[in-house]
């Protein structure tokens, strides 16, 4: 029976892994068959590296994420703070439409969004670009840090507020020395997870970018539009292997913590 | 009286560590038996070994003379009370205890009788549609000990089952657990660290520690012989200093020499001396071979209870008479209450 | 705590310009022409891509049973493995999701295409070549294998809260393997189940990339539908939203029916 299982979790990892072990290898591949390996080249990486579309849209997609994550934490934990002290009723509204984007599906918040700026673009005269697209990213953010400090707010002792303002805080020093380390934790993964979002999303993107302000997503999905071309697998390579980092340095800390804690506990 | 489990020469090892380290026991039907022992002294493991949760490396375990090891516990005759209880979170009070008999497939009118008569015996009638989850600690308790017996196993086994309750209903579920399995002629396996609740309730007590078994016995005979100084220490409160036997019947300990009523130690070995609190007289300093200064007392109810230094060792000693603080105290013991012990082997 | 409130001024504003009203325009649209007269022409002609819906749910309904059986035996296992096994291990199966979207659905491009890997090992053995790609079946595999681990991760999170004793419970209780599983391990996962399949049901129902890129041109789903009145050549807002629209409250009401098996996990905080 454990047999069978090690087997059956193999197989499944086989699935899960085999296509982006493909990639990789054929990201190597002298020609541009996808079946027959005839040589080792690094040619990919060379025209990858060379692509101005891609590295301006990589820089383009950085900077949306970083600006668009930040600007999401602090709305959205500012936001967390204000509906935890709102009355029943209120609350329940606001964050039933908070909810939305995250239970609709994408392409619905990205059509939703694109007909509110087609509005105002033929109203005020601006273009989709830029603006656009942080606007869009911050909007799809912005529940997520809500849904991950929202909960900090419950574990947290109710009268903590008043016991720090009974200690001689003013109200704000109370949120600032009392508050905010109590919900960090909440706040700090709302900003990873709109962080990795944004970096990834591609339908929201695809319908609120216009053509002067491309995302690594939109650009990937214009290259497979077109021709098959061995730079996407360069690419995937490239994306896997910083992923990989990621998780692994992630998996230490996290590790290294459990030690600590087991140790003090 | 004939052994319903056996378990013979068991060994268990866990990530390069004995965790059981050959042990023996005999069970006897329709016995109340108790394994004490602090956390970590395998005691939970040689429960689980009956309940068929864990096999054991080496050994045999035998239910009624049949070597069982490699039965899986849903084919054996013993139910379990878990230490958290282990309910079914999506089943109620009743579907939680008609479970056993569901999976035996029985009439469905004859699970009602017994799930019924079940829940008038622990007193949960009116409970039946109740959530597990919005039950008392107490309340949970009784479930689990319903669902166990429902299945009318040949044993019972309990894991700490009152740990987690306060110390008033502990008290009141030990007198009922004793009750039901009086009534029902069952045999009990009983899994605790506490041992007055170990002396309260059982037939039989065995004292475990580091994967060993170091006494079996009548709570009676464990509490007034105990073997060697970690039972005595571990059983009721004892003052365990160290001593030498000059010869039979005469021990030397705190530089003096006292009567005593054990024999059969070579010249001069030195053992372990145990004193209950309770077996320590007061009697005036002057008239004494030890003598000591009350450094604290505390008023316990029925008694004093007496911190004394004297020479070597801090005596602790329980009377019904009060000495204050900072006054000097003689001490005595009758020769029957000073216990000797060899010295256990330090491993 | 009652003056803290106005700190959700900004988001307040922020969510009704941009969540609220957005989607109040989606409604407009999908109840105006385009002189803004009021018409329910648009819904009406939803009815016309029926089959589309039709496909469109059933590709999603399958992609979801196959990823429900191959996730929760992956999913029990990952439960009961020891603790400091479960954090790699988790990571480990979910590595391949953090890869970017469109590139997982193009390894299976390149894989099952005409020229691809696949019909390359079968013609080894002189097989095929099969038409892999463009077919419903290539479709249905790019669903389960992005969503897969949206489905592991609900039933794992609910899982590893059984506790082993509850487990050993049932088995002292007389329950083999088997029936432990139907009479303790399912009823207790159930949320992680409905959570499951929402989360599989939801994007796969509404995507467009993976017909887009695994299905051709003759596989059209509901997504793609969409994004052809916005961004394709049969531009038409109106109808657009419409369509977005029948779809959430199609979604709308899959969810009500899940939610009903959650007693005790409301979905709203």
């Amino acid at each position: 029976m454990k047999k069978l299982g090690k087997i059956y979790m193999a197989l499944v990892l086989f699935f899960l892994y085999i296509p982006i072990f493909v990639l990789i290898v054929f990201s190597f591949n002298e020609t541009k068959s996808r079946s027959v390996f005839s040589g080792f080249t690094l040619e990919w990486y060379e025209r990858l590296f060379k692509n101005e579309i891609i590295i301006s849209s990589l820089i383009n997609t950085i900077i949306i994420a970083v600006v668009a994550s930040i600007a999401a934490t602090v709305l959205g934990t500012l936001a967390a703070i204000g509906i935890n002290s709102m009355r029943k009723v209120p609350k329940a509204i606001v964050l039933n439409v908070t909810n939305m984007p995250v239970i609709n599906p994408e392409i619905v918040t990205g059509v939703s969004l694109m007909l509110l700026f087609v509005f105002f673009a033929a109203r005020m005269n601006f273009e989709f670009g830029f603006v656009t697209l942080l606007i869009a990213h911050i909007t799809f953010n912005v529940p997520y840090v809500i849904l991950n400090v929202m909960p900090k707010f419950k574990q947290m002792d109710p009268n903590l507020f008043e016991a720090a303002q009974d200690l001689g805080c003013s109200p704000f020093s109370a949120l600032y020395k009392v508050i905010l380390p109590e919900i960090m934790p909440g706040i700090v993964s709302g900003f990873l997870m709109s962080f990795t979002f944004s970096l990834d999303d591609f339908v929201v993107s695809y319908f609120t970018s216009g053509s002067t302000s491309q995302t690594l997503p939109i650009t990937i999905y214009s290259m497979t539009r077109r021709k098959i071309s061995p730079e996407i697998n360069a690419l995937s390579t490239l994306i896997f292997i910083v992923v990989v980092i990621v998780l692994i340095v992630k998996n230490i800390i996290e590790n290294r913590q459990f030690k600590k804690e087991k140790r003090e506990a | 009286m004939e052994n319903i489990i056996s378990l013979k020469n068991i060994v268990v090892n866990f990530d390069n560590e004995q965790i059981l380290k050959c042990i023996n026991l005999d069970i006897k039907d329709k016995e109340f038996v108790t394994l004490l022992g602090p956390s970590g002294c395998g005691k939970t493991t040689t429960l689980r070994i009956i309940g068929g949760f864990l096999t054991p490396d080496s050994g045999d375990v035998m239910l009624e003379g049949k070597r069982i090891n490699d039965l899986p516990p849903h084919k054996r005759d013993v139910n379990t009370v878990f230490q958290r209880y282990a309910l079914f979170p999506h089943l109620n009070v009743y579907d939680n205890i008609a479970f056993g008999l569901r999976v035996k497939k029985l009439p469905e009118k004859e699970i009602q009788k017994r799930v019924g008569e079940m829940l008038e015996m622990v007193n949960l009638m009116g409970y039946e549609k109740r959530s597990v989850n919005r039950l008392s600690g107490g309340q949970q308790q009784r479930v689990a000990i319903a669902r166990a017996l429902v299945n009318r196993p040949k044993i019972l086994l309990l894991d700490e089952p009152l740990g987690a309750l306060d110390l008033k209903l502990r008290k009141d579920m030990q007198t009922e657990l004793r009750k039901i399995q009086q009534a029902l002629e069952l045999t009990f396996v009983y899994v605790t660290h506490d041992q007055e609740e170990a002396l309260t309730m059982s037939d039989t007590v065995v004292v475990m520690n580091n994967g060993t078994i170091q006494q079996i016995g009548s709570p009676t005979d464990i509490y007034n012989e105990p073997i060697n100084a970690f039972v005595a220490d571990f059983i009721g409160e004892s003052n365990i200093v160290n001593g030498k036997m000059p010869e039979d019947c005469l021990v030397e300990f705190a530089g003096k020499q006292f009567k005593c009523v054990d024999k059969g130690f070579s010249p001069d070995e030195t053992v372990d001396v145990v004193v209950r609190p309770e077996d320590v007289k007061i009697i005036p300093a002057s008239e004494a071979k030890l003598t000591g200064i009350v450094e604290s007392v505390v008023f316990k109810g029925v008694h004093y209870e007496m911190i004394v230094d004297s020479v070597d060792h801090k005596w602790m000693i329980h009377s019904t008479k009060y000495e204050p603080e900072g006054t000097m105290i003689g001490m005595t013991f009758d020769p029957y209450d000073i216990h000797i012990m060899k010295k256990l082997k330090e491993d | 705590m009652k003056k803290l409130k106005v700190f959700a001024a900004p988001y307040l504003v922020w969510m009704i310009v941009f969540i609220a009203v957005p989607l109040l325009m989606v409604a407009y649209f999908a109840f105006t022409d385009d002189n803004g007269a009021f018409t329910v022409e648009h819904i009406a002609n939803v009815g016309q891509y029926a089959n589309i819906f039709i496909r469109s749910i059933w590709l999603a309904l399958i992609a979801t049973v196959i990823c429900l059986i191959i996730a929760y035996p992956v999913a029990f296992m990952l439960s009961r493995m020891k603790k400091h096994h479960q954090g790699t291990m988790l990571m480990i199966v979910m590595l391949p999701m953090w890869m970017n979207f469109l590139l997982r659905t193009y390894a299976w491009m390149t894989l099952l295409g005409n020229n691809g890997l696949i019909n390359y090992l079968f013609s080894l053995i002189g097989l095929g070549p099969f038409k892999l790609i463009n077919t419903e079946g290539a479709v249905v595999l790019g669903m389960v294998y992005n969503y897969l681990p949206f489905m592991i991760l609900p039933l794992y999170s609910v899982m590893v809260k059984i506790d082993k004793s509850v487990l050993e419970a049932a088995s002292d209780l007389g329950c083999n393997s088997a029936s432990t599983l139907f009479r303790v391990v399912i009823p207790l996962s159930v949320p992680g189940i409905m959570s499951g399949i929402t989360m599989v049901f939801v994007p796969a129902i509404s995507t467009f990339i993976i017909s887009r890129m695994l299905g051709g041109g003759s596989n059209l789903l509901i997504g793609d539908l969409i994004e052809m009145q916005f961004l394709g050549n049969s531009y038409n807002p109106h109808l657009g939203a419409g369509i977005s629209l029948v779809l959430m409250v199609i979604i709308l009401l899959i969810m009500t029916i899940m939610n009903q098996f959650d007693p005790d996990d409301q979905v709203l905080i």
